[in-house]
């Protein structure tokens, strides 16, 4: 019972980083039709730039925040250097153009940080929280507390806010939006910016937990971008279940088969699913809706 | 004399090789309603979509309150005033009624500020009693009267000076048709709105209008006042199917 507990909250943990990777996925894809097979990177980022900034000396909380806006930048740099300059090619072109721009951030992270692991320091201290007979850390609470974050900014931000609905207008029927004024490409470039900002944050909160490597990116690229097929590409809710469910198979098939084969058994339920429900979890409402 | 809100300086354009405006001239007086008539293909939409910043002139200008506008983005001449209600109504299908109103907002919202809008939307909603009715339905929902209505009223929503339209009677029923005009020509008498619209139905557009235009194979062969172009034989044997004897 103690270790079905563990096995959860861990699931549950790096389940809340596939949630904001794949919230990452949804939120491109939902302005740009574009799979933006990069957003791995921008969590590798977030992690990396984290740790050169505490070397730097920077205070944590300064660090955090001047993390999230440099990813930013990278994200609409990437825009703007790439899917912008591409303008008019088809979707699948600009998805490879992303698998290229992932590699190309890959490359340098190699080359600036070197391939090894490096360690970030927890929010808080290390010391486990015992709940249920299960010990948790800190820093896995405050991962799922910036996963529920992250959740709600984004739900106001998409559904309250003007620039919320600009950016589903745009989503739903771009020449339309041009006629209201909607710039298609001022809501492309925020899309990246938003998303690197959201790999950013999943990058930031795990580091402690991950030790961060320069090809951290792939896996959890990989990973998030499952669990937003899993949960309906294009449904932000579908994002955050897929996320969640993604992660807790894989934990429990961690511990209760074999660690070594924990990504065979998530990918092959994921795989399963799809094989019933071809269109994702929460896929069917919004087929044609444009997500978000 | 009234000065032109719009004129249209020997625009042409072309769909690769296909030639679908030639030397087109025109204008719009402020407060005028003008019709731009012509069967399908004779490049009626393309010039819209020309004005509206959507697709560029190869050549010629547009001048839009004296000021050219021919190579300005589509974005930027809707923050002018000058608003396209697009053909097939192009509502955000997904979007409710309201949110739809509010996004004809956009350009000047900051500006404008959410109480005003928000004043705005219940004028709207006293001219289109129906979409206050809807107004948590998604515009994919309502019928294709009703998108019509939706259509007008957002663009409404982007306080426009000269208002575009494109077909808003398509595939509407006759009744309905009456309607979408009734609402086109209080528009101008009581807002003030100078339209452009284009019409297949062309004895209906040709009543609520000042002047029309007749297009024909990317050219404008024939102009004048509604009532002369109404009485003209050729567009009557043309457009409203009477003989000649």
């Amino acid at each position: 019972m103690n270790d079905s507990i563990q096995f959860l909250i861990s699931g549950l943990t790096i389940g809340s980083i596939y949630a904001i990777v794949a919230l990452g996925f949804v939120t491109i894809y939902s302005v740009t039709k574009v799979i933006n097979l990069a957003q791995g990177e921008f969590v590798m980022l977030g992690g990396m730039t984290m740790f050169s900034l505490i070397k730097l000396g920077i205070p944590y909380f300064i660090a955090f925040l001047l993390t999230v806006v440099i990813v930013m930048a990278i994200g609409w740099l990437v825009e703007w250097a790439v899917i912008r300059k591409a303008k008019g090619a088809d979707p699948l072109s600009l998805i490879i153009l992303t698998i290229g721009t992932a590699i190309f951030i890959r490359g340098i992270a190699g080359m600036v940080w070197g391939k090894n692991s490096v360690k970030v320091e927890p929010f808080t201290n290390d010391v486990p929280i015992n709940i249920l007979g299960a010990s948790i850390t800190p820093q896995s609470v405050w991962v799922m507390v910036f996963m529920l974050l992250v959740v709600l900014v984004l739900y106001f931000l998409i559904e309250k806010t003007m620039l919320g609905k600009a950016f589903r207008a745009c989503s739903v029927n771009p020449t339309a939006a041009r006629l209201m004024a909607i710039s298609p490409k001022k809501m492309s470039s925020l899309s990246f910016a938003l998303s690197a900002g959201l790999g950013a944050i999943a990058g930031l909160v795990i580091a402690p937990i991950m030790f961060p490597s320069y090809d951290m990116g792939i896996m959890l690229g990989i990973k998030g971008f499952s669990a937003s097929i899993l949960g309906g590409l294009g449904s932000a809710p579908g994002a955050v279940i897929g996320g969640l469910l993604l992660g807790v198979i894989e934990s429990l098939g961690a511990g209760y088969i074999s660690s070594g084969i924990k990504d065979a058994i998530s990918f092959g339920v994921v795989l399963m699913i799809l094989l019933i429900r071809p269109f994702g979890l929460l896929g069917e409402k919004n087929v044609g809706k444009g997500g978000l | 004399m009234t000065s032109s809100i719009l004129e249209i300086k020997n625009v042409s354009f072309s769909y690769g090789p296909i030639k679908a405006l030639d030397h087109i001239s025109f204008e719009v007086k402020k407060g005028e309603i003008v019709a731009l008539l012509g069967a399908n293909g004779a490049g009626k939409t393309t010039m819209l979509n020309n004005i509206s910043g959507l697709l560029k002139p190869a050549s010629g200008q547009i001048y839009f309150k004296n000021e050219e506008i021919t190579k300005l983005e589509a974005e930027k001449i809707v923050e002018k005033r000058l608003i396209l209600v697009p053909e097939h109504r192009q509502v955000f299908s997904t979007l409710s009624v309201i949110d739809n109103l509010y996004l004809g907002a956009f350009h000047h919202f900051k500006k404008t500020g959410k109480k005003e809008v928000d004043q705005d939307i219940e004028k709207i909603f006293d001219l289109f009693p129906i979409l206050k009715e809807r107004k948590e339905q998604l515009g994919g929902t309502l019928s294709g009267g009703q998108q019509q209505m939706l259509a007008i009223a957002r663009a409404i929503m982007a306080k426009p000076e000269l208002l575009l339209l494109d077909e808003p009677s398509l595939g509407l029923a006759p009744l309905i048709v009456k309607e979408v005009l009734e609402y086109v020509k209080k528009l101008r008498d009581d807002f003030g709105v100078t339209v452009l619209l284009i019409e297949q139905n062309v004895s209906a557009s040709l009543k609520i209008a000042d002047r029309g235009y007749v297009m024909s194979h990317g050219s404008i062969i024939k102009q004048g006042s509604s009532i002369n172009l109404l009485d003209d034989p050729e567009i009557k044997e043309a457009f409203l199917g009477h003989t000649v004897s």
